[in-house]
């Protein structure tokens, strides 16, 4: 860890096998503390329900993003069509709305696809260069609890933050390994 | 549930394979320097684009007319090329999508590398339409609508600009869908690298990308969309190609079952060509655990139930160019099957329905040799189905004064032969730079390392 700036992020812990770690999460969660997130390499199932997260809002971007997109394909071509500069073909109608399916359809792909990458991106902090990875051996096969250091206590609620009193909450809960981590960036 | 569930687990990875062999097996040979096979085989195909590189810009010089077209066969190879690679990109789209929505985990094991596929084909057949213009530089001001000082708007009636779209949408989305997909893997090579430079690279390209689950969660979700909306994308995109065909009012290719029939031969060969480059990158690259003989023989099978649908179409079409009664319908069937182009008809058919067959053998399923080179066949003959449906269909229209025969000149082959170094240059680098494997998807499908079942459905 870097040696200039100390300041301290949370406390992680680690496990073995995604079993443990589910099991331990239920009781993070049971523990009410503000804030603190699993790192896997892999999605474990169970686990949002283990960390009591909602389901993502990500479709309602994808489903925004769509009616935009199907819009934006029609307007645009019953504007050029009919409007902007209408060419008679054998008397056949302006607004020949079925020939302008395939690309409402495909307008109504690329949008939702495209926002939906960045809603992903925006969802989840990404780019996300504040933070250096933890321990590299979570893309590849240990997963870890990490109880943070609340920046601001928003919950009063909660249980507050005491270093040593996570660390062995962690510590009883299985993990093999605790640590400390501190605040650092990529560069 | 639980149990029933571990029942019919398929064993999706051998050896008695950790997650942490995985990712050394993956990184391999992203970490070493490439094999002198590689290189030869590098070198050869930069070869091959450059030849078919140089030719393409010489027809620039002298005009489309060095190629083999003429009146009244206006599309040759260059389109032939152009559905052939779109088709090859089908595969790559199904596995990632379709196999997903319907849950098959064996599909873990392939789609990193048919995806990638997919996008390389979908680059190739994007060439083609664009030379075919002969002034490729002024392709974009013809094909995309955008105010111009011709106060002239493209045609949105027209099939050629539904294809601009459904191409281009069909690229961004499978792009997109790829990346997505190799973020946490390129997190995973991220995290190993030992040099600055290679450190520097995946940490950028894989974000900062940190595996918790506040991430894992938005991201399935938006692997869901991403194979939801992929899905009617990739039956869409080879559709709006056969409308290419299917609207115009050419005997032979105004048919009502061209889009199905399409869809189905592009899944077709786009799992023969999976099988193709996947055979040698198991070998090459050790994978065998991963990609195994069971995951191969599924794709046979799709392989031969594909070929079957394709054999059908071609049954149905000469039943309804008979049964509809429509004269120039029957000559056009009777001339595909027994005019001039009989041999490009035949290899066709023999590729495609009769060699596949042996696939209902189950020794041929997992016989790597003969999967090879039925998948050879394959590809052969798919290409030979649109040289079928394009050349023969054209080349003898309505009056009998407007015939010619087609004969394609050695730029038509060239350019051709260009096609497969521009393809393979890419696949050779993706090899090399990229996880071959999805890397995060497996560990999900293997064992717990306490013993228990697999956690990702």
């Amino acid at each position: 860890m870097s040696s200039n700036a100390q300041i301290l992020e949370g406390v992680v812990g680690f496990f073995d096998d995604p079993e443990t770690t589910l099991e331990a999460m239920k009781k993070v969660t049971e523990a009410n503390y503000e804030s603190y997130d699993s790192y896997t390499p892999y999605p474990i199932h169970g686990m949002d329900d283990a960390m009591g997260l909602k389901r993502s809002p990500l479709p309602w971007i994808t489903l925004a993003a769509g009616i935009a997109g199907v819009s934006l394909a029609f307007a645009l071509q019953y504007w050029t069509s009919v409007v902007d500069w209408p060419v008679n073909v054998g008397g056949k109608p302006f607004n020949s709305w079925p020939a302008f399916v395939p690309v409402m359809f495909e307008l109504t792909i690329l949008f939702s696809g495209i926002f939906t990458l960045l809603g992903l991106l925006g969802l989840c902090r990404l780019p996300n260069t504040g933070r250096k990875v933890i321990d590299p051996s979570i893309t590849r096969d240990r997963f870890a609890i990490m109880i943070d250091l609340p920046k601001k206590v928003r919950n009063s609620s909660c249980k507050p933050f005491e270093e040593s009193e996570v660390t062995q909450f962690l510590q009883s809960l299985g993990a093999k390994d605790v640590r400390k981590v501190y605040e650092e960036g990529w560069f | 549930m639980e149990s029933t569930e571990r029942f019919h687990q398929d064993v999706l990875v051998t050896g008695g394979k950790q997650y942490s062999d995985l990712n050394d097996d993956v990184a391999k040979p992203l970490e070493s320097f490439p094999t002198k096979k590689w290189w030869v085989c590098f070198i050869t195909a930069v070869l091959v684009f450059a030849f078919g590189a140089m030719l393409a810009a010489n027809m620039f010089m002298q005009g489309l007319g060095v190629l083999g077209l003429n009146q009244p066969t206006g599309w040759g190879t260059f389109i032939v090329n152009f559905v052939f690679w779109v088709g090859i990109g089908h595969a790559g789209t199904l596995i990632s999508a379709i196999l997903f929505l319907f849950r098959q985990k064996w599909r873990t094991a392939i789609n990193r590398s048919a995806e990638a596929m997919t996008i390389f084909a979908v680059m190739t057949a994007l060439l083609f339409p664009l030379i075919h213009t002969g002034r490729p530089w002024y392709a974009a001001f013809w094909l995309l609508p955008y105010p111009n000082q011709r106060e002239l708007w493209v045609n949105f009636r027209s099939p050629l600009l539904w294809d601009v779209f459904a191409v281009s949408t069909y690229f961004t989305i499978s792009a997109i869908f790829w990346y997505v997909g190799l973020i946490p893997d390129l997190a995973s090579i991220r995290d190993r690298a030992k040099h600055p430079i290679r450190k520097l690279i995946y940490t950028l390209l894989s974000m900062g990308w940190t595996g918790s689950n506040k991430n894992w969660r938005h991201y399935e979700v938006a692997y869901l969309l991403f194979a939801g909306l992929s899905t009617p994308l990739v039956l869409s995109v080879h559709s709006v190609v056969s409308f290419d065909f299917a609207v115009s009012n050419l005997p032979g290719w105004h048919t009502t079952i061209f889009p199905p029939y399409f869809v189905a031969g592009a899944i077709f060969s786009g799992f023969a060509m999976v099988v193709t480059l996947l055979t040698i990158v198991r070998e090459v690259f050790e994978l065998k655990n991963y990609i195994t003989i069971d995951h191969l023989e599924k794709m046979n099978k799709i392989i031969m139930a594909t070929g079957m649908l394709v054999g059908y179409a071609y049954a149905c079409e000469f039943f309804i160019a008979w049964y509809s009664g429509a004269e120039f319908e029957r000559f056009a069937f009777i001339n595909r099957a027994f005019g001039p182009y009989w041999w490009a008809y035949w290899t066709m058919a023999i590729c495609n329905v009769i060699i596949p067959q042996i696939f209902w053998w189950r020794p041929a399923r997992r016989n790597i040799a003969i999967m090879f080179v039925i998948s050879l066949f394959v590809n052969i003959g798919m290409w030979f189905e649109r040289y079928v449906i394009t050349v023969t269909s054209l080349h003898r229209d309505f009056i009998p004064g407007n015939w010619n025969m087609y004969i394609p000149t050695w730029y038509d082959w060239g350019i051709t032969l260009g096609s497969f170094g521009w393809f393979f240059i890419f696949f050779l680098l993706f090899c090399r730079l990229l996880p071959a494997l999805a890397m995060s998807e497996i560990k999900g499908v293997m064992p717990s390392p306490k013993g228990g079942a697999a956690h990702v459905e």
